[in-house]
């Protein structure tokens, strides 16, 4: 069972809930594909890591061999190539790593050589096994990163519990790809439902089967108990904001481990999952 | 025109909110949401005028003709990004993982794979006697820095001669997050003192390093760790980044925004806070250095 | 010599261009034949790289001067690469700053701006 974990908004709770979903399963895997701001790993504190580079390929031009045709230029769709004095030459930031270049040169001029964005950290947490995608500062784009995360955690028959990035973009769309079930986790304001509505309607496009877990509730925000219900989407439980929890997670504190009624609430959750996967 | 930018790494913390209440504080008349991928300032300020509404083009997207296809499977073999696949009986290409990069209408023997425009979101820009400049990117669509570029523009444009704009932006430290701060005078990070958020405070500050530019930082739901807060405080102070004030949690804040309020217009210890920020923020933008 | 300047509009007396790499026209002043021509820019409506397209295009056009208001770093790689000189712009119309140039009373462009990382 692979399980996503998503918001749309930020700091709804998405780490909160994957990291404590991750520690009631037996024998599961935590990947956190929040690679620009990756934060699983401040609570379960994983040991024996071991870390491994994530590399998008740049084109290299050999000048001997280059004509000076310009195909390579007048192919890329990015701008990423410039031809001056005579050479062509990649601005790498603007690269996409498609390839194009390399294909259409009729001299056979470009190869490809490794260029770092991030790394993959694969360490464990008891019985969990911990892997976090870290997007190298000044880098643009988590996708590559996040695919690296996926490949690395995704092998084998162990639970999944996969912690996303917010927002509904391409990050979002990368991680929950490979999920067979999605847990929104919700905030019972304004904001919290706005953008709530963006990822309902992504999780939906994907075709993906979702629930709603509402998070640092006080009173029920009636536009958002409305829209569970219009939506038909099944709300697995609701979180009562508690101080209690809220200075455990400053703390980078797992509550399933420190708190008792955490305890009985992710499991139950989890029960509750389950269940759903299974229809 | 000085632009104020407010970030924070962590997502929640408290942009938007802040954003509002900073506009109303300065009574500002020109405002932007570069949170493209969820924009919300929208929520909290009334403008009264109708937006004008541009369609945003990202980069093109690759279609499979079906009548020329004959299902050798070349470009899904050949596209890098995972974004062809063998459904239905026929080679199709999914929009959301497709970059518009080419290569598969290069290797079609069949030249059967065309690249189309696409809408990628769009751009709405109020005008009045307030300039708000905001847009939405659409499910799955890259190209996001472009399109943050295009409302910070468009509000330049409109409104070349106001003193002040106040920018809300975006989580992380990606794409739009450079985009967004590229250009701007200073940028304000809302902090949060979990572990989560110095975490993630640490990164956007080198993040905003690398990029050359002024930074200021204050502490939101600060009482929730005061042992963070004052951690977060010391760091600051030991880079040499001006630490301008802490907010208290209060709940009547998220009441105020759940009906469409600023913060400036409700008296509650958190605009009383707020206002403090704001006015040790306004004092570091127009005493920096240009 | 050919001086280049991005130019708003393609009429007698275009004003000048705030940005380089989305400038819709640019124009060309050859001060030997003082023929100008004002010409498309092809990266105008690039989705990204379009500093680099747009100076593509000014080297491709044999410029040995370019007179604008700001440029990027990607821009100006390229563009001091083929031994463009860069010349920061006065004044509105490209008319000005063309005179300006020729008494010697432009300062070279010596900053450049980051990028806006267009990539998704």
């Amino acid at each position: 069972m692979k399980i996503a974990v998503l918001s749309g908004k930020g700091g709804t709770g998405k780490t909160f809930v994957s990291v404590n979903l991750a520690v009631a399963t037996q024998n599961a895997t935590y990947i956190d594909c929040d690679v620009e701001e990756p934060n699983g790993h401040l609570f379960l504190k994983p040991e024996h890591i071991q870390a491994n580079p994530v590399h998008t390929l740049l084109p290299d031009f050999n000048t001997d061999k280059c004509t000076g045709c310009r195909k390579c230029v007048d192919f890329c769709r990015f701008n990423a190539l410039a031809f001056i004095k005579g050479k062509p030459k990649v601005f790498p930031e603007i690269c996409h790593s498609c390839g194009g270049c390399v294909l259409v040169c009729p001299a056979g001029a470009v190869a490809e050589h490794g260029h770092p964005v991030g790394r993959i950290e694969h360490g464990a947490f008891g019985d969990v096994s911990v892997v976090t995608g870290v997007l190298n500062l000044g880098e643009a784009s988590a996708v590559p990163v996040i695919r690296a995360a996926l490949a690395e955690g995704l092998t084998g028959e162990r639970h999944t519990v996969i912690d996303c990035p917010p927002g509904s973009g391409c990050p979002v769309l990368e991680s929950v790809s490979a999920s067979d079930y999605c847990v929104l986790v919700a905030e019972p304001t304004a904001f919290g439902l706005h953008n709530l509505q963006m990822v309902v309607e992504m999780v939906r496009l994907l075709k993906k089967s979702c629930g709603i877990v509402i998070n640092k509730m006080e009173d029920p925000y009636e536009p958002l108990e409305g829209f569970c219900r219009q939506s038909g989407i099944r709300v697995l439980c609701r979180i009562p904001y508690s101080e209690t929890l809220a200075k455990l997670n400053a703390a980078a504190q797992i509550a399933y481990e420190h708190d008792e009624s955490s305890r009985v609430l992710f499991d139950t959750l989890l029960q509750r999952i389950e269940a759903e996967v299974k229809l | 025109m000085k632009k104020l930018l407010i970030l924070s790494g962590k997502g929640g913390t408290g942009k938007t909110t802040t954003a509002a209440a900073f506009i109303g504080f300065a009574k500002a008349e020109a405002f932007a949401d570069c949170d493209v991928d969820a924009p919300n300032l929208h929520l909290v300020v009334q403008m009264d005028t109708k937006p004008e509404q541009t369609t945003y083009y990202g980069s093109q997207k690759a279609t499979i003709q079906p009548e020329k296809c004959v299902g050798c499977g070349l470009c899904a073999n050949t596209c890098r990004f995972h974004a062809i696949r063998f459904e239905a009986g026929r080679y199709a290409v999914n929009e959301y993982a497709c970059e518009g990069c080419g290569v598969c209408a290069y290797v079609c023997p069949q030249q059967a794979v065309t690249l189309e425009a696409d809408i990628a979101g769009i751009q709405a820009l109020y005008r009045g006697k307030r300039v708000f400049s905001t847009a939405t990117l659409r499910m799955g669509r890259g190209n996001s820095g472009k399109l943050v570029a295009a409302v910070k523009t468009a509000l330049s444009e409109a409104a070349p001669d106001k003193e002040l704009a106040i920018i809300d932006g975006s989580p992380g430290i990606g794409c739009p997050v450079i985009a967004s701060i590229s250009g701007v005078d200073m940028v304000l990070i809302i902090a949060e003192p979990s572990l989560s958020g110095f975490s993630d405070l640490k990164r956007i500050l080198k993040t905003a390093a690398i990029l050359g530019t002024r930074t200021v930082v204050c502490v939101n739901k600060a009482d929730v760790s005061l042992e963070n807060t004052e951690a977060i405080e010391q760091f600051c102070e030991a880079h040499g980044i001006p630490f301008v004030g802490r907010i208290p949690y209060d709940h009547q804040a998220s009441m105020a925004i759940n009906v469409g309020m600023s913060l400036a217009d409700v008296p509650c210890p958190a605009r009383d806070a707020l206002q403090k920020v704001y006015a040790q923020t306004m004092k570091q933008l127009q005493g920096g250095a240009a | 010599m050919i001086i280049a300047i991005p130019v708003n509009e393609n009429n007698a007396e275009p004003s000048i261009c705030v940005s380089f790499g989305r400038a819709p026209w640019f124009l060309f002043h050859n001060t030997v034949t003082d023929e100008t021509q004002i010409i498309k820019n092809p990266a105008a409506n690039a989705e990204g790289g379009a500093g680099i397209k747009a100076a593509q295009f000014v080297v491709d056009h044999t410029a040995n001067v370019l007179i604008t208001v700001r440029g990027g770093e990607n821009a100006a790689e390229v563009l001091l690469a083929a031994d463009i000189q860069i010349y920061k712009a006065q004044g509105r119309t490209a008319r000005e700053n063309l005179s300006a140039f020729t008494e010697g009373k432009l300062e070279k462009l010596e900053s450049f701006h980051a990028g806006f990382h267009h990539k998704q």
